[in-house]
């Protein structure tokens, strides 16, 4: 039998009538260098992470609120893992933004945990539930609390949820996720819902006014503000290879996106590069609560 | 799996006939709040009428004793505010207390629905004549709070959840809950009531032309359906009311504009002066005893002539296939045709011994295709002789894929079947839960196929199942692979995202019937046809709906992108073509009969089969 999939492998065609609607785009001689000097394969399939928080230079408070989770599973079968990764800034100075933010990521990950907890003791029990609908349900949960324990506060929300080769964002506010891929492309994949990003988007201000706006920190989208609450959820392909960054501003808003990604690059492991991400933020002033997760899907 | 309250407050809530401070009984809860609810209660005070009154609540429960502090003020600020007002569009207020961990607020009752609830209640969209009037006498009230002495009161939370339609259809502002200012300056300072308010809002500036600007954000919700708090804000300008609801008239359309303006000073200088603008429109348009006007819209449709035709003998269900110059079609009266793409001439006919539903696959100079005589048949493209057949025990419905050199297909046998090019057969069967009528799809080194009980699967090249997936009925419809997700349809009504490593389902997007259809991914968009008459574009990343549009009849054709055009039969007969970012009608072809199989698109050539047995080419 084995003889057969290595002949079937090994024939070569070129593209097949088989595939007839699919298009793909030629990769550039980068991502193809990118691809053949791939990180030899891992074995179980893992997640790994790094994670850096910082008060900053000029609070005297941490309204910042991370958690990071991941669980490896070896054996036979089909095993996955499994990650969740949430980055939230309680908004607000006097109005308990240290209360919000932790609220709303205690409750989302106690939901998506308490969701998962049979699937991740017996992989075998799939769920039918869509992912996306089990991280709206999860935000609508931390909307529901973050109201409870301090009404009239907000927080911006980014999680991140890993499974397989997806990656499931929910996203509310701010902060920030990106992909880092070593073959230069480098994006935020989140939107910010913010004042002055809208303006900007409407060419009522220009991207250089947007960074000195008076206004840069006026959110219209957090959770616990307003009755209907519209998270952006979508799910992407985990970057492999490459790197999955979230953020709250206090980082991407000092740290310009090409130093963070070449700080990323040149680190040695996770760890050494979110502290160093830290310690840039802190170097620029460090203006506000600086939080980090660096995430790798290996193997 | 169990679900989770609706709401923790729901939990909460008074029982009805629980009397409070010996005076109000309490008999339903009409709403529910973000801090508690509000109930229907009766006032004992008056024993031998029925007076009912409306009661909001407000549960603190906040750990935090400076929170609590801040909750009880406004609710408290809310209660002076109402207390000195007097209009017949603003609920009295009777009383105020507290017990223990919540405060009440007593207030006329009225008895209707909110506009919100109003909107999303209604079939289609609001009439004009019904909106302006409210619109008047919202502008009414507001120029009422406008001009209150000694100070002026903002609003400065219009919105449709806000405005209460009574029995009598006269509106009742309510809720004066938000009364305090913004806070600019601030670090992380972010209040707001995302959608309706107006950009100086965002700075802390509350004037009444905030109000007339949620106002206009009101009406426009109102007559266009379109919930501002689900998309970025200030982009009404993106979709000006009449676009989306051409029943409205452009004097009313002009005054909502208006009032939308970014710039304040563009807008109305008083709620005043929109009233009187809303009822001199109102007088043009004669709006108050219209007969409906009727709008419809000529579309494009005839004038488009086929390029050329080919007759067969029965109903052709299947999808064309461009090799070399040539057309392939099958049809039900047994054949399987090759034409000249060019003028369609005949190039050869191939005679099976059933039905053709299937598409034909090329590979190499040789023709695949799978009859309802039960085998697949491989034809030289050239002469159209028989190469060789492949038997299997059941009809043969799904269509033939190539890759890695097998032809891989299913069969109503309950296989799926892949089929080695050289030797000419099997390498492997795989047993299904039932007959298999998708056509598999082959991607990052697995095959994908669905079947009629609803099992969708993903096997490797050995025919080994990777993992299993059940929807809740049939997949006939074929799937899209990429970017490590599988796309498909199910009799279920749900289109399924899923990811194509674990079978984890991703999202899931409901439509109104049931499909057969498959899925056309493009641009990130994914296209499908349903069985509720629809084809729907839909986000491939967020399941968001982006348009659809509604055909006369079900959708089984699948649909397929070529540049920026959309290309899809429909049991109404007609090949549409549609804008594939907006949805909108390029134009339409009416054949006489149903078209079930796919178009194909090559050279801005449509090529596109009937059940009144014909084959069309038509210009893209």
């Amino acid at each position: 039998m084995k003889s057969i999939i290595d002949w079937l492998r090994g024939k070569k065609t070129k593209p097949l009538s088989a595939q007839e609607n699919v298009n793909t785009i030629p990769l550039g001689d980068e991502q193809m260098a990118d691809k053949l000097a791939r990180i030899p394969r891992i074995e179980p399939q893992q997640i790994v992470y790094g994670c850096g928080q910082s008060v900053g230079k000029s609070r005297d408070h941490n309204e910042d609120y991370i958690l990071a989770f991941s669980v490896t599973v070896g054996g036979e079968g089909n095993n996955y893992p499994f990650g969740l990764f949430i980055v939230a800034d309680g908004m607000g100075g006097h109005q308990y933004g240290e209360i919000a933010s932790a609220a709303a990521v205690r409750t989302l990950a106690g939901y998506l945990l308490k969701r998962f907890h049979p699937y991740l003791m017996d992989p075998s029990k799939g769920m039918d539930e869509p992912l996306q609908d089990l991280m709206r349900a999860a935000i609508q949960e931390s909307q529901r609390a973050v109201t409870q324990a301090a009404p009239g506060s907000g927080t911006t929300l980014t999680a991140a949820l890993v499974l397989g080769q997806q990656v499931t964002i929910g996203h509310v506010g701010d902060s920030r996720a990106y992909v880092i891929r070593p073959d230069g492309r480098n994006d935020p994949i989140t939107r910010d819902h913010s004042l002055v990003k809208r303006l900007e988007e409407l060419g009522q201000i220009s991207s250089d006014e947007a960074v000195a706006h008076p206004q840069r920190n006026v959110l219209y989208r957090a959770v616990g503000q307003g009755e209907v609450l519209e998270a952006d959820i979508f799910t992407a392909p985990f970057p492999q290879p490459g790197h999955l960054l979230l953020c709250s501003d206090g980082l991407w808003s000092v740290v310009p996106d090409d130093n963070l990604f070449k700080i990323v690059k040149e680190s040695p492991n996770l760890q050494t590069a979110c502290q160093d991400l830290v310690a840039a933020a802190n170097n620029a002033g460090g203006p506000d609560n600086i939080s980090v997760i660096l995430v790798q899907l290996l193997g | 799996m169990e679900e989770e309250p609706a709401n923790d407050f729901a939990n909460m809530q008074l029982e009805s006939g629980v009397t409070l401070v010996n005076r109000y009984v309490i008999q339903d809860v009409i709403g529910v709040g973000g801090m508690g609810s509000v109930y229907r209660a009766r006032d004992l005070h008056f024993p031998t009428v029925v007076k009912l009154v409306a009661i909001k609540e407000m549960i603190n429960r906040a750990p935090d004793p400076q929170v609590r502090k801040t909750i009880v003020q406004n609710f408290e600020r809310e209660a002076n505010i109402l207390a000195t007002l007097n209009h017949p569009s603003i609920p009295r207020i009777y009383d105020y207390f507290s017990v223990e961990d919540r405060s009440y607020l007593v207030l006329e009752f009225i008895n209707g629905k909110d506009l919100e609830a109003v909107i999303s209640e209604t079939q289609g969209f609001l009439t004009e004549e019904q909106v302006l009037g409210w619109a008047i006498e919202l502008c009414d009230v507001l120029s009422f709070l406008h001009t209150h002495k000694p100070d002026p009161i903002i609003f400065r939370d219009m919105k449709p959840s806000n405005v209460m339609i009574n029995p009598q259809g006269n509106i009742i502002l309510v809720d004066f809950g938000i009364a305090k200012p913004f806070q600019s300056g601030q670090k992380g300072t972010m209040i707001g009531t995302e959608g309706y308010s107006p950009p100086e809002q965002y700075r802390g500036e509350a004037t009444p032309l905030a109000d007339v600007y949620a106002l206009g954000a009101t009406l426009h919700h109102a007559l266009s359906r379109r919930d501002p708090r689900l998309e970025p804000p200030f982009s009404f300008g993106e979709r000006p009311v009449r676009k989306i609801n051409p029943a409205v008239s452009i004097e009313l359309e002009t005054i909502i504009n208006t009032a939308l303006q970014y710039n304040a000073e563009d807008r109305f200088q008083s709620a005043e002066a929109m009233k009187e603008a809303l009822i001199t429109a109102g007088r043009k348009t004669g709006v108050l005893n219209r007969i409906p006007a009727a709008t419809t819209s000529v579309q494009p449709s005839g004038g488009i002539k086929p390029l050329w035709t080919f007759q067969c003998e029965d109903e052709i269900r299947g999808a064309p296939t461009y090799y070399e110059n040539s057309i392939l079609i099958g049809s039900y009266d047994h054949n399987l045709y090759s034409l000249h793409a060019g003028d369609g001439k005949l190039n050869w006919k191939y005679a099976t011994d059933a039905g053709v539903a299937t598409r034909p696959a090329a590979y190499e100079g040789d023709i695949f295709i799978g009859s309802e005589d039960q085998r697949l048949h491989v034809v030289s493209n050239r002469t159209g002789k028989v190469a060789w057949t492949y038997y299997t025990e059941g009809r043969v419905r799904s269509s033939p894929r190539i890759a890695e050199g097998h032809v891989f297909f299913g069969s109503d046998d309950q296989h799926l079947h892949a089929v080695n090019l050289l030797s000419g057969r099997a390498a492997w069967r795989f047993e299904t839960a039932s007959p298999v009528r998708s056509t598999p799809f082959i991607a990052h080194d697995m095959v994908f196929v669905g079947c009629e009980t609803g099992d969708f699967y993903a096997l490797d090249f050995r025919g080994e199942v990777k993992w299993h997936f059940k929807a809740k009925m049939g997949v006939t419809s074929s799937p899209w692979v990429a970017d490590s997700v599988a796309y498909f349809c199910s009799l279920d009504t749900s289109v399924y995202a899923l990811d194509a490593r674990t079978g984890w389902v991703i999202w899931r997007y409901r439509m109104g019937k049931g499909s057969i259809s498959s899925p056309y991914l493009s641009d990130g968009m994914i296209f499908t046809g349903s069985a509720d008459g629809n084809i729907y574009a839909i986000d491939a990343r967020t399941a968001k709906e982006i348009w659809r549009f509604k055909t006369e009849h079900q959708v089984g054709s699948s649909p397929v992108i070529y540049k920026d055009a959309l290309y899809c039969g429909s049991a109404d007969g007609n090949i549409y073509c549609l804008e594939h970012r907006t949805g909108r009608l390029r134009w339409k072809f009416s054949t006489k009969g149903a078209i079930t199989g796919a178009p194909l698109v090559y050279d801005d050539i449509v090529y596109v089969g009937s059940t009144d047995h014909i084959l069309y080419a038509l210009l893209a």
